[in-house]
């Protein structure tokens, strides 16, 4: 039924909108602007900053725009004296209670509390300081996030992010009065609470309250080492990202002069990250096709439904909340590790390079990444060194000075540098399932690839699960068992989705074959690393480029990545690298 | 309405101890709407500090169209001062578990709560006794309305209908954002009624008097009754029950000790009324809303202590949600003391004042809103014992 | 904890796992223990299917569901203007110099904690303490230690 039109005005501007919309909303179609610090689109509404208060006529108190539904006839005033005093004022104390130290913060010039001073013309600190001296020490001990209480607004954007979107609950707020803040279980650090390092805290931070753990600096220092050969692999979803940050719209020209650019910044060899995540599609799809068979031929053990594991959050949001499932997830490592590995063994074998003098840099949308660097692989050494976020790589970029757009384009290394079309579908929700549907469908049935499962819709778009069965009708010798089976795939689109899944699953005993699970909503494309602010049309757009990516590819699956047949027969299927296991699973 | 001096009022605590709910069961026999308006018709209006007329929300919830709704009966009583629905529970629980029921029958809820503070868990035995006795007597005359007791944990802002509600599901004792406000969706998103112990306790007396003879007592604006918990310099502190409108002139005549200074109505949320205008200031909801608290000070009690107590106590009960009220009350304590003490200039205190009437604008709940009601009027009453 | 684990346990059989169940489950371990530890708050999460960090959000919202170890016995004087008008200031020094402990802690035999509380509602026969749920009135330094040592003895 269609909703009935409201019509108020605000600061004497008419304006209709539909029942149920707020003022907020209202503002938002005429374009005016109300400054807002906890409101934020993807979460629910809270309604606690105040900074969105407006007049309403005829009423003392005043409102937040925010939360305030509008009525037939209202009369909104978003600037009137009362609204002004009364939105510097809280500027003011949300000042007088944080680390005001801006020349040395994180956030500094992309900061929400710092714009609401700047424009409110906030002079000299009116009232006390609140902030403790303890307060002020970060903390540092996760990998890949860092909290620094002393800079929180209180906005609970973190809390509703964790604990709504995500389904985790890192974060709490505690106490109540003068002592009540963002914390965690009994206020212990972050790596001794259960956390996914997903990142999405971080993007969503007004201020430098959540952030990512830099590590930029370590690698400047890196590249400055004259003995130290640099790596760099920056993921389809960096790429696509950094365009918002650094002024220029990604087009199929971009990749070529970030190339050159990553090149101008010191690094010795850039790699194509896509190289990668086909080996990894290889990896998923083969091991997928030996755990089909497995279920056919061991019924009384439960292998199904195979489980990606490529989410680094996912494997800890699985090990603390599902462990039952752990045995089921993919022991192929993330196409970033497998990076790392074939860097320090396969290139530096090619390039007659010492392990022990290549670091490896992977630039991914991710924060849990930063997690991958503390694993060993069988070699002794990190696979890989460092992984910084889209943000950091912009950071890098703009300290250089560098105008992308105008760059000559460059080439990554002639090594590792093809990918398909399916490779850059794995940084989408759905993509990885896309991508594997399209090695399994030839390996299996040993045709063509039917058209139809090019552009799988069912599996494409918004939605917190996302499903489509494939059926083959003509099997290769020893694959008799799949012939006419109806394999289920299914996506689950944002780790907030994981546990409706799941439960779904145990409760209502449906068949699941295939599970992909990416904890970011958008998949990998909407990252917890990517530039701020995010929002859900920059993730769709975003996704769209990568979509169109592959549509204009030449080579669509990643077992037709001619490239990695020369890894593979050169390097991975020799008996001593047998060790593959370990270059490319755990 | 012609006021005399101090006759004793009885409404609440008298008439009791042969209570068998027979007024309940005469009650259950008039129709909601008759009974509504007769309770809107006496002008009667929450106990609690609010004031909302009680027969326009009975009327709300009535209206509103849910299979289930509640009747929660707020014994949060946490204001300074205030001790009265204490008192109430102890001495004519029945009278508060009659009003509960009627309610409940007006809007259509079969369910009722007794939300009940922790500090006074030593009763708990007591009303679990009486919910017993009470259930028995429903269930002779065939109505379907079960009362339980909720306890509380200690949080001053559970006194607030949302905040309340918020702790009753299981959550921190933060307000919501209104509307929608809880007759039209509260417990379980459900329509409820949220009044004061002795909101339910008046109700019930007018139910046995009649509203007109309730209107006997009070002002236009301010009908009947009502309870004050008085302390503080008082030659007789305890519960007395006065009639509204009565200056505060003549219950410090009646009640206080010598050369009483000032008297702090409505607890920490409430005003301080100086001694200058105690003729001209009547008890009622006309200016000062009143929870009933009533403390007296003589001229050897110092304001600045008072101030200085009352933004601690909100320092510290605020529940720290909203950027006014937690900021706020931190920024007005250390503001007065740093004035006291010399570090800040005199003038600061009139930043410290726009700051409190900024609270009042754009708090999210009556407790950020009501900050500045004892700031500004002792303040201004007693501005030299607040710099110097 | 094995004691707080089956009470949580046997709560979680009889009332259900709603959220409207935390806070009556977190007084019931109050009452039993005095306080509420990590491993308790961890066995509520875990049964009720809360997030640990949001059952300790929670709980440590309200001032009488302490999430620090408390004495057997604790003593809350109350603090607010009618009861500082009464010579509470007194009453608690006398406390605290009986027990040897400040406002804030725990004697070494765990058995007393002395804390303040705002306004327990006996304005009219202050000063007034609670002790656990006992209440107290109309005190005086000597009923003060009087009680005190009723409890001592306990």
């Amino acid at each position: 039924m269609e909703k009935s039109l409201i019509n108020l005005t605000i600061n004497n501007i008419p304006v209709s909108v539909e029942d149920g919309s707020t003022i907020l909303d209202a503002a938002h179609r005429i374009n005016m602007h109300i400054p807002t610090l906890c409101y934020h689109p993807d979460l629910r509404v809270a309604g606690n900053c105040r900074v969105c208060v407006v007049e309403l006529s005829g009423q003392k108190e005043l409102v937040t725009a925010c939360s305030t539904a509008v009525t037939e006839g209202m009369v909104v005033s978003t600037n009137s004296p009362k609204v002004r005093t009364a939105r510097k004022t809280i500027v003011e104390l949300l000042l007088s209670e944080h680390n005001a130290d801006c020349t040395k913060c994180y956030r500094n010039g992309n900061c929400e509390l710092q714009w609401l001073a700047s424009e409110y013309r906030i002079g000299d600190h009116v009232y006390h300081d609140l902030v403790k001296e303890e307060e002020k020490l970060p903390d540092t001990s996760s990998s890949s996030i860092v909290k620094d209480d002393s800079k929180c607004v209180r906005c609970q954007r973190c809390v509703r992010t964790c604990t709504d979107m995500q389904g985790v609950g890192t974060f709490s707020v505690v106490s109540k009065g003068k002592k009540q803040k963002v914390s965690t279980f009994f206020g212990k650090s972050l790596k001794d609470v259960f956390c996914i390092d997903c990142g999405q805290c971080t993007s969503r931070c007004p201020t430098a309250a959540l952030t990512e753990k830099p590590l930029y600096e370590e690698v400047w220092d890196a590249l400055a080492e004259p003995q130290k050969h640099v790596v760099i692999s920056a993921t389809p979803s960096v790429r696509v990202a950094i365009g918002q940050e650094l002024g220029f719209e990604y087009n199929k020209h971009s990749d070529a002069k970030i190339v050159a650019a990553l090149k101008l910044l010191g690094f010795d060899t850039v790699v194509d990250s896509g190289y990668f995540n086909d080996i990894y599609i290889m990896e998923l799809c083969t091991e997928f096709m030996l755990r089909m068979k497995q279920d056919n031929e061991e019924k009384n053990k439960k292998v199904l439904p195979f489980i990606t594991s490529c989410s680094q959050g996912w494997v800890s949001f699985v090990r603390t909340l599902f462990p039952e499932n752990e045995p089921l997830l993919s022991t192929c490592k993330s196409p970033g590790l497998i990076y790392g590995a074939l860097i320090k063994t396969y290139y530096a074998d090619k390039k007659a390079l010492d392990s022990k003098d290549i670091i490896t840099v992977s630039v991914t949308p991710c924060t849990a990444a930063k997690n991958e660097t503390a694993n060993g692989s069988s070699q002794g050494a990190a696979e890989v060194d460092y992984a910084l976020t889209t943000r950091e790589l912009v950071r890098m970029i703009r300290q250089s000075g560098i105008d992308i757009e105008r760059l000559e384009p460059d080439v990554y290394d002639t090594l590792m540098s093809m990918h398909s079309g399916a490779s850059v579908l794995t940084e989408v929700s759905g993509g990885t399932t896309e991508a594997v549907i399209r090695t399994l469908s030839e390996l299996v049935t040993g045709n063509e690839l039917s058209p139809e499962w090019l552009k799988i819709n069912s599996l494409r778009g918004e939605n917190g699960i996302k499903e489509t069965t494939i059926k083959f009708t003509e099997v290769r010798a020893g694959w008799e068992f799949l012939k006419d089976k109806e394999i289920r795939f299914a996506v689950v689109n944002g780790s907030g989705n994981a546990a409706k899944f799941f439960n779904d699953l145990k409760e209502n005993e449906h068949e699941c074959h295939f599970v992909e699970v990416m904890v970011c909503h958008g998949g990998c494309i909407g990252g917890g690393g990517q530039p701020i602010p995010v929002s859900n049309e920059l993730i769709k757009a975003r996704s769209s480029v990568l979509y169109a990516l592959d549509e204009v590819a030449s080579v669509k699956k990643a077992h037709e990545n001619v490239a990695l047949n020369t890894v593979y027969r050169e390097f991975l299927s020799k008996a001593e690298h047998q060790e593959t296991q370990k270059i490319l699973h755990y | 309405m012609e006021l005399q001096s101090q006759k004793r009022i009885e409404l609440i605590f008298s008439d009791y101890t042969s209570s068998k709910y027979k007024t309940l069961e005469r009650t259950l026999e008039r129709t909601p709407d008759d009974i509504i308006s007769e309770l809107m018709d006496s002008g009667l209006k929450g106990r609690g500090n609010v004031g909302f007329p009680t027969g326009m929300k009975w009327k709300f919830a009535r209206r509103e169209v849910s299979d289930t709704k509640y009747v929660i009966c707020n014994a949060n009583e946490s204001e300074t001062g205030t001790f009265k629905d204490r008192e109430i529970l102890e001495r004519v629980p029945r009278k508060v578990l009659s009003g509960m029921a009627v309610c409940g029958y007006c809007i259509g809820a079969k369910k009722g709560i007794i939300y009940l503070r922790h500090e006074y868990g030593y009763m708990k035995e007591h009303i679990l006794k009486e919910l017993g006795i009470f259930h028995e007597h429903v269930r002779q005359f065939n109505f379907d309305f079960t009362i339980e007791l909720f306890m509380g944990s200690g949080s001053y802002v559970s006194g607030e209908e949302s905040a309340l509600i918020e702790s009753m599901e299981g959550y921190r004792a933060e307000p919501c954002n209104k509307p929608p406000f809880p007759v039209s969706r509260g417990l379980y998103g459900c329509p409820t009624v949220v009044n004061n112990v002795e909101t339910f306790a008046t109700a019930q007396v007018i139910f046995r008097i009649g509203a007109e003879e309730f209107l006997k007592l009070g002002t236009a604006y301010s009908a009947g009754s009502k309870l004050f918990s008085i302390s503080g310099d008082t030659r007789n502190p305890g519960i007395h029950e006065l009639e509204l409108g009565t200056t505060i002139e003549d219950v410090v005549n009646e009640f206080g000790d010598k050369n009483i200074k000032s008297v702090q109505v409505g607890g920490a949320s409430g005003y301080c009324i100086p001694q200058r205008l105690f003729a001209e200031t009547v008890i009622g909801f006309e200016g000062l809303t009143t929870g009933g608290s009533m403390i007296f000070f003589n001229n050897t009690r110092s304001m600045y202590k008072l101030l200085h107590e009352y933004l601690r106590f909100f320092a510290e009960e605020s529940c720290g949600l909203c950027t006014p009220c937690r900021v706020g009350t931190q920024q007005l304590l250390l503001g007065i003391e740093a004035v006291k003490k010399g570090e800040k200039p005199v003038t600061y205190i009139e930043v410290l004042k726009k700051l409190a009437l900024n609270m009042k604008t754009s708090a999210k709940c009556g407790l950020g809103q009501s900050v500045a009601n004892p700031f500004i009027s002792i303040l201004e009453n007693f501005k030299e014992e607040i710099l110097y | 904890m094995q004691e707080v684990k089956s009470l949580i346990q046997e709560y979680v059989k009889v009332h259900g796992k709603a959220r409207n169940n935390l806070l009556p489950l977190l007084q019931e371990i109050v009452q039993h223990e005095n306080y509420l530890s990590e491993d308790a708050l961890l066995e509520v999460a875990e049964s009720l299917e809360i997030p640990s960090s949001e059952v300790y959000g929670t709980a440590s919202f309200y001032t009488y569901l302490d999430t620090v170890p408390r004495g057997k016995y604790i003593i809350r004087l109350c603090r607010n203007i009618s009861c500082m008008m009464q010579s509470q200031a007194e009453v608690l020094s006398t406390i605290s110099l009986l027990l040897k402990i400040k406002v804030g802690e725990t004697t070494t035999d765990r058995k007393f904690t002395l804390l303040q509380a705002n306004c327990l509602g006996w304005c009219h026969k202050s000063p007034a303490m609670m002790i656990n749920n006992e209440v107290f009135t109309e005190l005086t330094p000597q009923k003060a230690v009087q009680i005190i040592k009723e409890y001592k003895e306990k």
